[in-house]
């Protein structure tokens, strides 16, 4: 099956659970956005797919194609074709950029095999003037007091260089002025294609302005509460999630089957 | 009597002194300080633990018995190291040592030549210039703790290079020298006098290397970088010997007026390692960058000692030193900025990292100030850390297998210091070493 597959997850973090039985499919070559107030989970979600070791997966399933991704190292989870686009990306001291993704691009070549310099600098180069990104920061160390625009810039840059199967952005449109948001979200659309399914998390609609999802999941207290179309975050956005608030203490409750 | 290849005769012990037969040729007077040196050495006491500048120090290592004077290199061997003695593609000189004997000398170009640039193995420059030869020779008591081992390497030195770069004349080019470990636990002395007159600009780099991976041996070294008025000296050292050897290197440099001193030691090989870095500022205006990297593993140990001695007013030094230490390696610093009377307006920095990759590596940092001046800006500080748990998730979210994300985070952390010699074929050949280390794990 050609979809990443979350089956009632449930993941907590020193004892106290965040993801309370969440379930969601997204099929290759499709948008899905969450969205959700702050503090609903959207960005634990995107870290537990990742597999970042401080939380802890209770219960449930992810399956990338039919894999049990849960299974995986996080370096084995993106070789297989798993990306997560940080909200906050980390700052590497002392790493270029080109060294910082030639060893990415690397591990995902066959043992033995050494990456071909010139082929590997036309890609970058290319999709760095997709992104409008100077050839110079190719220099510059990781993240290294790049602007936010900058960070979610290099983000796509890592997204468009590694081609994997499936995207998870998690808000991506933070820390973006307007101008900086089009030039990411002609990004991700460029790299839109039938091989690739994408995870949108945000807490605004504008970006879906940009990126025009095909569908839109409403996540409060760590589960999808509503799903719909695109026409559904405009709602969001004029109603806000206050009536969802309700929703809260119904959902805070262990869920029925 | 049975006839001995001279490789399977026996060479003499250090400790038994240096026989004069060594350095016949050389001039009475040279003989005279080599025997006066000898005595020095004889008299002074071996370091101890409780002697603040050897705290925290596995004086034990220090034990000199085995070692022997390195005997001569048949030509096969003689020629599998000069085979190997790759380093830079471009230079303007080079020197092959191997057992302190000179294997190569590539020579000046002409335009340097004529321009009365000075490139020679040190036996020769004291006969040949004697004046400049006896006015810096090991000019600078070592007051770091070695004062012991300067006076043994001061008994046994005879080769080495010396290098004079006259007034106005800018080197482009690097100068590259080899030091190679050969024999059986072979003593080499390799000794380094560079004058930069006023004006004038060089960059010289040293290789410090193993011709096998499994043989002990010892090298106890000292460099003397004058450098003149307005003048800029890079000097860079690269220890790479095998994880047998016992390595002590002295190393002081003299920064007059408006001058700038930089030197970069990067340590990677030895069983024990020290090296001491005086940097004295003489003259209003000049600069000193103190720059160290050492990566330790195994039960690897490095030892730096430094001061940074400001003498005159208005004058810079910026220390950093940054090492990694994984299995159970150690590393001490110990440093100290002296600020003598009248050196006002001095700024002076002094920065310590140290990356933890083990539980049982230990590092002890030791930093100091010692202000006589007012206005003066002084800083220290050491630190002690671990990779950060959020960058090495964010290179494995990209695939990138733990083993290759600790290098890369490793060499990150290193390249702050490396980066600061803005040479790019030298920082290269850096980081190719460095890497080399890591491959070797």
């Amino acid at each position: 099956m050609s979809q990443l597959s979350i089956h009632n997850l449930r993941v907590s973090i020193a004892d106290q659970e965040i993801i309370r039985g969440l379930s969601l499919d997204v099929p290759k070559g499709e948008i899905h956005a969450i969205m959700g107030p702050n503090g609903s989970g959207k960005s634990t979600l995107a870290k537990v797919l990742a597999g970042h070791p401080d939380y802890k997966v209770t219960t449930g399933q992810v399956l990338m194609d039919g894999e049990n991704v849960l299974e995986l190292a996080p370096d084995e989870r993106a070789r297989k074709g798993l990306f997560l686009a940080f909200q906050y990306p980390s700052e590497i001291p002392g790493v270029s950029i080109a060294n910082f993704l030639r060893a990415a691009v690397q591990a995902r070549l066959p043992e033995g095999e050494e990456l071909e310099a010139t082929d590997y600098y036309a890609k970058l180069y290319e999709k760095m003037d997709l992104l409008e990104m100077d050839r110079s920061f190719t220099s510059r160390s990781v993240n290294e007091g790049f602007s936010g625009g900058e960070k979610k810039r290099n983000e796509i840059l890592q997204l468009a260089m590694l081609e994997p199967k499936y995207a998870v952005l998690d808000e991506t449109d933070s820390g973006l002025d307007i101008d900086a948001l089009k030039v990411v979200a002609n990004g991700v659309n460029s790299l839109r294609s039938p091989n690739l399914g994408v995870l949108l998390i945000t807490h605004y609609q504008r970006l879906l302005d940009y990126i025009i999802p095909d569908h839109v999941h409403v996540m409060v207290q760590g589960r999808i509460v509503r799903s719909g179309g695109k026409e559904l975050a405009l709602e969001l956005e004029e109603k806000g999630y206050e009536s969802y608030e309700t929703v809260k203490d119904e959902v805070g409750e262990p869920a029925l089957a | 009597m049975e006839l001995e290849s001279p490789q399977e005769q026996s060479e003499p012990a250090i400790l038994s002194g240096p026989s004069d037969a060594r350095t016949a040729d050389l001039p009475g007077w040279f003989h005279e300080q080599q025997r006066a040196a000898w005595a020095k050495f004889e008299t002074l006491p071996y370091p101890n633990r409780k002697d603040q500048p050897w705290r925290f120090s596995s004086v034990n290592a220090l034990d000199l018995s085995s070692y022997k004077q390195g005997g001569s290199l048949k030509q096969t061997e003689r020629d599998e190291i000069l085979e190997r003695s790759t380093g830079l593609d471009a230079v303007a000189g080079r020197l092959i040592f191997a057992d302190d004997q000179l294997l190569r000398r590539d020579p000046l170009p002409e335009a340097l030549l004529k321009r009365g640039l000075l490139l020679m193995p040190l036996e020769r420059a004291l006969l040949e210039h004697e004046e400049l030869f006896r006015r810096h020779f090991m000019a600078q008591p070592a007051t770091l703790g070695s004062a012991k081992f300067a006076a043994l390497h001061e008994a046994f030195a005879k080769s080495g290079t010396f290098l004079y770069v006259p007034r106005g004349v800018e080197v482009e080019l690097p100068i590259e020298i080899f030091h190679w470990l050969h024999g059986e636990n072979a003593a080499v002395f390799p000794h380094t006098l560079l004058i930069a007159d006023d004006l004038s600009k060089v960059t010289v780099i040293e290789n410090f290397r193993s011709a096998h991976r499994d043989r002990g041996g010892f090298a106890c070294g000292v460099n003397d970088l004058v450098v003149g008025q307005g003048a800029k000296v890079n000097y860079i050292c690269a220890q790479t010997w095998n994880d047998k050897v016992l390595s002590i290197q002295i190393n002081a440099t003299t920064v007059a007026r408006d001058a700038s001193g930089l030197s970069l030691n990067v340590h990677l090989g030895g069983a024990y390692s020290r090296f001491e870095s005086l940097s004295r500022l003489t003259g209003e205006g000049a600069r000193s960058d103190l720059l160290a990297v050492c990566v330790a593993d195994g039960s690897q140990e490095f030892d730096a000692r430094t001061l940074q001695d400001h003498i005159s007013p208005h004058t810079t030094s910026d220390l950093l030193y940054k090492n990694a230490l994984t299995d159970r390696a150690r590393n001490t610093f110990g440093g100290l900025i002296r600020v003598e009377p009248h050196a006002h307006f001095t700024d002076a920095y002094q920065t310590v990292r140290n990356l933890l990759l083990s539980d049982d590596a230990e590092a002890n940092s030791m930093p100091g100030l010692e202000i006589l001046a007012d206005n003066v800006k002084c800083s220290h500080g050491a630190t002690s850390g671990q990779i950060d748990e959020d960058e090495m998730f964010y290179l494995l979210s990209r695939g990138i297998p733990m083993s290759v994300a600790k290098q890369l985070l490793v060499s990150g952390f290193l390249n702050e210091v490396v980066d600061r010699l803005d040479h790019s074929a030298i920082n290269a050949l850096v980081h190719q070493l460095i890497e080399a280390k890591f491959a070797r794990r």
